[in-house]
């Protein structure tokens, strides 16, 4: 029997429904709290880096999935919140409570910035201003080296907070995993609050949105400063995953990486954004011997859900879900 | 003045090749309002499949990866390349972007996209990572001397050759029928049906057609980039700079963007600041973005909302 029908909009609203869906919740928060103190250092490193690019995709599909504003510049907000970061922690001596949040701030100016243009710009003229801000950011980083340190790198201190037994890797997924945990929650509540509806508004119609009441400069620009945001605020816990940040780790091709993410897990839905941030960042360590083939299977595979499974992995399972729920049906 | 001349000089030749590349870009983007992200990967495809078939007719050399080939040897093989190159990319609008569900914009672009990530993944592959020198027939050491100009063959050669097959593609889309049938598709399609135009084979012909002048504009810059799975990246950035700069819907905008954008970016390397040159084309899309959307010589962009 389908038990799942929901009755009153608070129930369509709940984020966990039912034993089931809060079993599930407290197991993951369970394994993920143990996970840092019990398992190797290299898996509590992969976990953040994979923490580290759902934030991205999260934030990214905020603005490409939700909102419909295609942005292929993304690296160039990351770069921006990790050279913000580094900079601030770095040369300035700020503290990383500090540095972090300006890394999220900074990287949502300029994404304001970028999202003026929008206001003027649909479709394939957006996706190439975008296009153009994320080369344009990997160039300045590259040529102006006071600011960056050019080719040489940027060292960036680590942060250091909680117990002296705490290892880098453990410091590092406390941060991770901890703030994916509440940037995914917070996305959670904007899209199924009016800023989320809006921008749904404004992805399926941008007309029939505005004469809906629907202030299209100010929901345009605010996807792309939350998406920025998301983007800068992953891109300074990079540099604390790295230690080192260099022009040539934000280049097109992240961009396009971060791309395959939402498209590969699911375009206007946030656990398929992680699934994507997972599978991108775990599948080209596991495939090593393989490494050739990667942009190969994940350029093969973004071809073939848009011809199949436009919603992606996630949109898949669910309609697999709903098939054995309803099933004789 | 030399020093302007050069520069003017060198901006044409850069710009040739950047107008070749938009030319391409907007080919396609007129006729199906689709914007090719692989089309710089379709010509570095192209560019190696080229470099392949050469070192093949150069048969085992006695001095390995001989830097010059012959006429004999260079055209078959170009030739060919930019004959597979076209058939894959007619092949791709046959099998893979006709039969997509999701035809969206977004979609589309996002297959284009996935085109692009999977094809220098292959070349990556098949050919390595390393760079390449790619056999020409025409010297790139020789060079012209007008009056203190320095002009390298190659460059001459390349201007050309480009021009050339821009001309042709005018022939091409204004003189003959099937030209007339593009242009149809282009302006409105369901009109163009109900003439009883083949739409989809004149769709796959203009894959086609970008295809091939995409492997044209690889196996060009081939000589001056060396051969290497990103070589076509800053090119293509370029050329889709050029596209919007002259407006994505016309055809002799993509030439004067590419011409303007090379000589731009020539003067702002000579006189300005020569590490900031490669973010000048970026600066000039965003700024004609907002001031123009449609571009020097395009008519289409028209809502604001």
């Amino acid at each position: 029997m389908h038990t799942d029908l929901r009755q009153r909009y608070e129930e369509d609203l709940a984020l966990v429904r039912g034993f089931w869906g809060w079993f599930a919740l407290a197991a993951l928060v369970v394994a993920l709290a143990l996970l840092p103190f019990r398992a190797p250092g290299y898996i509590v490193f992969t976990v953040s880096l994979v923490a580290i690019n759902a934030i991205i995709a999260v934030g990214l599909n905020l603005l490409t999935g939700y909102t419909g504003q295609i942005s292929l510049g993304h690296a160039g907000f990351v770069a921006i919140g990790a050279y913000t970061a580094g900079i601030l922690s770095g040369r300035l001596g700020l503290s990383w409570w500090v540095a972090w949040p300006a890394a999220g701030l900074v990287a949502a100016l300029f994404g304001f910035l970028v999202g003026l243009p929008a206001l003027r710009l649909t479709g394939p003229y957006l996706t190439i201003a975008t296009l153009g801000f994320g080369i344009a950011v990997h160039q300045v980083l590259t040529n102006w080296e006071r600011l960056s340190g050019g080719r040489m790198g940027l060292p960036v201190p680590r942060a250091m907070f909680g117990p002296a037994s705490l290892t880098g890797e453990q410091r590092l997924y406390i941060l991770a995993v901890g703030g994916a945990a509440l940037l995914i929650w917070v996305a959670y509540n904007l899209t199924r609050s009016h800023v989320g509806r809006a921008f749904v508004a404004l992805r399926d119609s941008d007309i029939a949105a505005e004469v809906m009441g629907i202030n299209l400069t100010r929901y345009k620009t605010l996807a792309f400063a939350v998406s920025a945001f998301y983007a800068g605020v992953a891109g300074a816990l990079f540099g604390q995953a790295l230690r080192h940040l260099e022009p040539q780790l934000f280049t097109f091709f992240e961009s396009i990486y971060y791309f395959a993410m939402i498209v590969i897990g699911g375009l206007a839905s946030i656990p398929g954004a992680v699934i994507g941030a997972v599978i991108v960042t775990i599948l080209p360590q596991q495939l090593s011997l393989l490494r050739e083939w990667v942009p190969i299977i994940f350029g093969t595979a973004i071809i073939l859900l848009m011809a199949l499974e436009p919603r992606g992995l996630y949109g898949r399972w669910q309609r697999i879900r709903l098939y054995f729920t309803t099933w004789p049906l | 003045m030399v020093d302007l001349a050069q520069y003017i000089v060198g901006g044409l030749t850069t710009g040739t090749l950047y107008g070749l590349v938009a030319l391409g870009i907007v080919l396609l983007y007129r006729s199906s309002r689709v914007l090719n992200f692989a089309h710089g990967d379709i010509a570095t495809l192209a560019a190696f499949l080229g470099f392949s078939l050469v070192l093949r007719l150069q048969g085992p050399a006695l001095i390995p990866l001989a830097v010059e080939a012959t006429w004999w040897q260079f055209l078959p093989g170009m030739a060919v390349s930019v004959a597979v190159t076209a058939a894959l990319a007619a092949a791709f609008y046959f099998l893979v972007l006709r039969p997509v569900k999701e035809a969206t914009l977004l979609g589309r672009i996002v297959v284009t996209l996935g085109l692009a990530l999977a094809l220098n993944g292959l070349v990556s592959m098949i050919w390595g990572a390393d760079t390449k020198i790619f056999p020409f027939p025409i010297s790139d050491v020789r060079v012209y001397r007008l009056g203190g100009v320095v002009i390298s063959h190659v460059g001459l050669a390349l201007t050309a050759a480009g021009v050339t097959l821009m001309v042709l593609l005018y022939l091409l889309v204004q003189r003959t029928r099937v030209g007339l049938a593009m242009r149809a598709v282009a302006q409105d399609l369901v009109a163009a049906q109900a003439l009883g135009i083949p739409s989809r084979r004149i769709f796959a012909l203009t894959w086609g057609l970008a295809g091939a002048l995409g492997a044209a504009a690889g196996i060009l810059a081939a000589p001056v980039t060396l051969l290497n799975p990103a070589m076509m990246l800053d090119p293509f950035l370029k050329g889709f700079a050029a596209a919007v700069l002259g407006g994505m819907d016309s055809l002799p905008g993509a030439v004067l963007g590419g011409w303007l954008l090379g000589l731009v970016e020539s003067l702002f390397a000579g006189y300005i600041s020569f590490a900031f040159k490669t973010s000048l084309a970026f600066l000039i899309i965003i700024f004609m973005l907002m001031v123009r959307p449609e571009g020097l010589l395009g008519r289409e962009y028209r809502r604001r909302v």
